[in-house]
This record gives structure tokens, C-alpha cells and sequence, in this order.
């Protein structure tokens, strides 16, 4: 048969659309040199200011110092890490685990989604921090009201982002599956997971950077250890070395599961054709 | 004996928010095996929700459908389905799409890609199962479609607008490939149309449909010897099989039978 239609040759078309997508090798370079001379301007006059403005080191530690006082201290801040990490990935966790069952709820029973759903908007307007001293009372100043707030702040953009997700699949193609005789089962994991992946890290990547956040306020507002702890103690002593120290340290820690995250979707996320990931929609 | 596919009274009323909208009012028709039937009509006067029905995915409100004596109550499997939109997944490729026919029935594996190989290279997709869809073109995406449709080698082939979205020249060559491929297997098909010339060059017959509620408005034969060339479109009874088509539509009121 021969045809009208673009029938190109493999090879052509193929070549045609890599090339289209790189972007020249400088340009690139650029993205990546720009914002590191603005980071290092920055820190610049940071320094400068400091050396040479007469800033006290209580108000404004040098940035040098800064550096030098989070390994000097290593083991300190290591120590106290550990509660706040283990508190952040158990919070995490249940937030993920409770999200995705309720937002399948959702898709699949509209009196779920109509009794729920309403709800889920109305508490997202909640400052769910602000119940943080609450929890404090019921629970004490353990580990439990600390993994309780990180849950609760990183639930809500998950579950709505994983709804958003669960009904992105196109009705035609759960109608085809449907008429290929596949059970509810097979219709989910072959077309509505697939459709939904992109859209759930889009939720998760926004609940684990609010993760920190719940973690570092639970520990505020009253715990025996973490480095939310060790940075409010510090605030007491005027210790603003501790303080710059202990945050920049929790920016690691966010920034390592931010990167944990990407690199967890880089693995699940299906191949899109040229793209990795659809428009993330939802929430935030 | 009854029919293949016997339409018996089917009826379909929407319960939208103010009132009852009735999309299907008591229709009824046969189909014999075998046979390319288009259906022609104005948008919204209820096609797909035939189509639907036909293939299970919605049930009559009253009324029947029946393939070969069997009323239809679910989800009917020896069917193939092409949409207007070619509804591939974006994250499988040209062959994936197709072998996912395969994988929801479960076949061999083995067998079913050898078919699904043979049946893209029939339409001219030779060399691109490994593409994603969006490194097709919308021809070559809804020539996947139809292959996904075949893998099976269902008795049935559904198909809904499908060319509607394709330029004049894709369209001319897919029309073309789609009386190959009906040619070789004589499938029964219900093939849904904006396009009077379009039903009248593929089809066996074309059902005119009124504005909703639809009603069955003419019953066309179309006896053109096939295999059908596109020259066959100049000749004197095409044209004038349209132009009787075209006036059933002027009679019904509807303006413009083109509509999209
Ligand atoms: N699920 C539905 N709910 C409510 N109304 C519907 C639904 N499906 C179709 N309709 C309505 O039924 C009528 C017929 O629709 P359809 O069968 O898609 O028409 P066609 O395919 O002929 O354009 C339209 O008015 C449409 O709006
Ligand atoms: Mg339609």
C-alpha cells in the first residue's frame, strides 16, 4: 500500500524530533552558571557586610563561620538529626498511606467524594500548624505529636493531587479497557495509576517540603529532641552561630528528600512520549 | 432467523439536572453479519449512545440490544472499539497500545505480537511500533487504534467518528486501508459519520438519522462494486446516492449535514 500519509522513514523522524528537543549545549550552561554567580554574589556581600559593616556576629554570623560551625559541631547536630529525620519519613509515610486509599475512595464512590471532598478544601484553609500545641497536650513531647503534625501538613496536598490524578484518565480509555473485559483491577493499574503517577508526585514533592516545615514547628512548640529543639534552645542563648547552623542543616535535609523524591519519579514515572511528566495539576 | 444485531425499541433517557432528556426514542434495526453499515446524523442526536449500547458500556433505559439471539448486559468483549480520538496511552508504544488488547484478554503473548506486527505493517506502520504516540501523526495514531480494535479478531467492529479529526488526504488513504482490511475479514461494522461521502464509500448501508430524538429518517443500500476506488466517488451513482442523502437531510431541516 502505498499512502499520502506522513510515512517517513523511521530513521528521519526520529532524528528530527531528538535534535528539536536539545537545547544548545551553552544554553544549558548557562542555566546551571547563572544562578550559582548569583548565590555566590550573595554570599559576597553576606560576608562583606560582616567583615567590613560591623554587624555582630550574635545578629549576623559570617557565612564561613556558619560552615565552620556545622561540622565543628557534627556530632550535636547529627544527634539531634535523627529524631527530626525519623519523625519527617514516619509522618511522610502515613500521610502517603492514608492519602491514596481516600482519594481512590473518592474516584470510585461519589458519596465518598461528595462527603469528603468539601471537607478536604475547607480544612486546607486550616493553618494546621496552629494546632501543633494541641497535639502537644494529647500526645506530650515524644516523637508521636511531631510524626502526627508532619502527617497532617503533608496530607492534604497529596490527597488532592492524587484525586486530581485518579480522574485524569480519559473515560474513552477506561471504556475500551472496560470492553477489552477487564475487571476493575486490571482497568486500574493498566490505565488509571499510569494516568495518575505524574499528578501524585506533584502532591508529594509539595508534601515533602512541607514535611520539614511540620517537623521543625512540632519540635517548636515543645519535644525533648531534634534540631528544632536544638535551634530554639539556641535562640535562648542568643547563640544565632546555632541557630544559622541548625537551619542550614534542616535546608540539607529538605533539600536530600526533595532530590530522593525527584529521583524516585524519574524511576516511576512512565515515559510520555518526549516528556517526562505531565502538567502537574492540582493543589499548591 | 433474527438478525445478527437486532436494535429492538432501544430507548435512552439522561436524567440531567432539569428533567429527563430522551437521546434515543424507541429505536429499532438489524444488522445481518458481515455487514458495513454508516450511520449518518446531526450531532447530538444519539449515535455514540447507540454505539455504546451496542458494545455494553451503557444500558438502554427501555429496550433491547441483541447479538446473534443474546440480549446485550454488559460490557460485550467480541467487539473492537475506534473512537474519534485515537485514545492511545501516551507512555506505551505504537506496539504496546495495540498488545494491550492482548494483556487485558490475556492471550499468548507470542501469537499476539506477531499479529499485532502483521496488522500495523497492513496499515503502513511497518517500522514505527517502538514510536509513542506523540511522535505519530494524527493518522498514523488512529491506524494504531484501529489495529488495537483488530487485535482480537472480534465479530464486531465499532467505530465513532473516526476519521472525523484527520485531514482530507489522511482521511481518503484510511478510508481506503479500512476497506482493505474489512475486505479481507468481512467483520460486521457499525461505522458512525459526519461524512455523507464518506458513509457511501465504505459502507454496505447508510442509516440518515433525524435530529433528536433520532429516528431511523431514510434507508440507503449502496451497491457500488468494491473494491471501491476513490474514482468511484466521481461517478454518476455516488453522486447521486449523496445528493439523495444530502436532500433527506435538507427535508429533515437540518442545514448543513457537514456538521462537526
Ligand atoms: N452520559 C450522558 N449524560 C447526559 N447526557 C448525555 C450523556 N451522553 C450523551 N448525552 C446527551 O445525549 C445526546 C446524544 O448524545 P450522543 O449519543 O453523544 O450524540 P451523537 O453521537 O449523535 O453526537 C446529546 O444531547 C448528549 O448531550
Ligand atoms: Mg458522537
Amino acid at each position: 500500500m502505498t499512502s499520502t500519509d506522513q510515512r517517513k522513514k523511521p530513521a528521519t523522524a526520529s532524528t528530527g524530533t531528538r535534535a528539536r528537543r536539545r537545547r544548545p549545549l551553552r544554553s544549558r550552561i548557562a542555566d546551571g552558571v547563572l544562578p550559582l554567580i548569583l548565590v555566590v554574589v550573595i554570599v559576597a556581600v553576606w560576608q562583606a557586610m560582616v567583615s567590613f559593616g560591623g554587624v555582630k556576629e550574635y545578629v549576623l554570623p559570617a557565612p564561613g563561620a556558619v560552615v565552620k560551625k556545622m561540622f565543628s559541631d557534627f556530632g550535636t547536630f547529627a544527634d539531634q538529626s535523627v529524631p527530626t529525620i525519623i519523625a519527617i519519613f514516619v509522618g511522610f509515610a502515613l500521610a502517603i498511606v492514608v492519602a491514596l486509599p481516600i482519594a481512590v475512595a473518592m474516584v470510585y464512590s461519589s458519596v465518598v467524594r461528595r462527603a469528603v471532598y468539601p471537607l478536604l478544601i475547607v480544612a486546607q484553609v486550616v493553618p494546621k500548624v496552629a494546632i501543633a500545641p494541641l497535639f502537644i497536650i494529647w500526645f506530650g513531647f515524644g516523637q508521636l505529636p511531631k510524626v502526627l503534625m508532619v502527617a497532617l501538613i503533608c496530607f492534604f496536598p497529596v490527597v488532592i493531587d492524587s484525586m486530581v490524578g485518579f480522574r485524569a484518565a480519559r473515560p474513552e480509555s477506561l471504556m475500551l479497557v472496560r470492553s477489552m473485559g477487564a475487571s476493575r483491577w486490571q482497568a486500574f493499574w493498566k490505565v488509571r495509576w499510569p494516568w495518575a503517577v505524574p499528578s501524585i508526585f506533584a502532591g508529594v514533592k509539595v508534601g515533602i517540603t512541607l514535611a520539614v516545615v511540620g517537623a521543625v514547628v512540632a519540635e517548636f512548640v515543645g519535644a525533648d529532641t531534634g534540631l528544632g529543639v536544638l535551634l530554639i534552645t539556641a535562640r535562648g542563648d542568643m547563640d544565632s552561630l546555632t541557630v544559622f547552623a541548625s537551619v542550614a542543616w534542616l535546608t540539607v535535609i529538605g533539600a536530600v528528600l526533595f532530590g530522593v523524591v525527584e529521583l524516585l519519579e524519574r524511576v516511576l514515572v512512565p515515559r510520555r512520549g518526549g516528556r517526562r511528566s505531565f502538567e502537574a495539576s492540582g493543589s499548591l | 432467523m433474527a438478525s445478527f444485531v437486532e436494535f429492538d425499541q432501544v430507548t435512552k433517557a439522561f436524567d440531567t439536572g432539569d428533567g429527563v432528556m430522551t437521546a434515543v426514542d424507541e429505536m429499532s434495526f438489524d444488522l445481518d453479519r458481515g455487514e458495513f453499515l454508516a450511520i449518518v446524523g446531526p450531532s447530538g442526536c444519539g449515535k455514540s449512545t447507540l454505539l455504546l449500547a451496542l458494545a455494553g458500556l451503557t444500558q438502554p433505559t427501555t429496550g433491547q440490544v441483541r447479538v446473534a439471539g443474546r440480549p446485550i448486559l454488559e460490557p460485550y468483549t467480541d467487539l473492537g472499539i475506534v473512537f474519534q480520538g485515537a485514545e492511545l496511552l501516551p507512555w506505551r508504544t505504537a506496539l504496546q497500545n495495540v498488545m494491550l488488547q492482548a494483556e487485558i484478554r490475556r492471550g499468548s503473548k507470542r501469537e499476539s505480537e506477531a499479529r499485532a506486527r502483521e496488522l500495523l505493517a497492513q496499515v503502513g506502520l511497518g517500522g514505527f511500533e517502538d514510536r509513542y504516540p506523540d511522535e505519530l501523526s494524527g493518522g498514523m495514531q488512529q491506524r494504531v487504534s484501529l489495529c488495537r480494535a483488530l487485535l482480537h479478531d472480534p465479530e464486531i467492529l465499532v467505530m465513532d467518528e473516526p476519521f472525523g479529526a484527520l485531514d482530507a488526504l489522511t482521511r481518503d488513504q484510511i478510508q481506503i486501508d479500512l476497506q482493505h482490511l474489512w475486505m479481507e475479514r468481512r467483520k460486521t461494522v457499525v461505522f458512525v459519520t459526519h461524512s455523507i461521502d464518506e458513509a457511501v464509500f465504505l459502507a454496505d448501508r447508510v442509516l440518515v438519522f433525524s435530529p433528536r430524538p433520532a429516528r431511523i429518517a431514510a434507508d440507503f443500500r449502496v451497491s457500488l462494486d468494491r473494491p471501491r476506488h476513490l474514482s468511484a466517488r466521481a461517478t454518476p451513482e455516488f453522486a447521486g446516492l449523496v445528493g439523495e442523502i444530502r436532500e433527506v437531510f435538507e427535508n429533515l431541516g437540518v442545514l448543513t449535514e457537514e456538521r462537526t
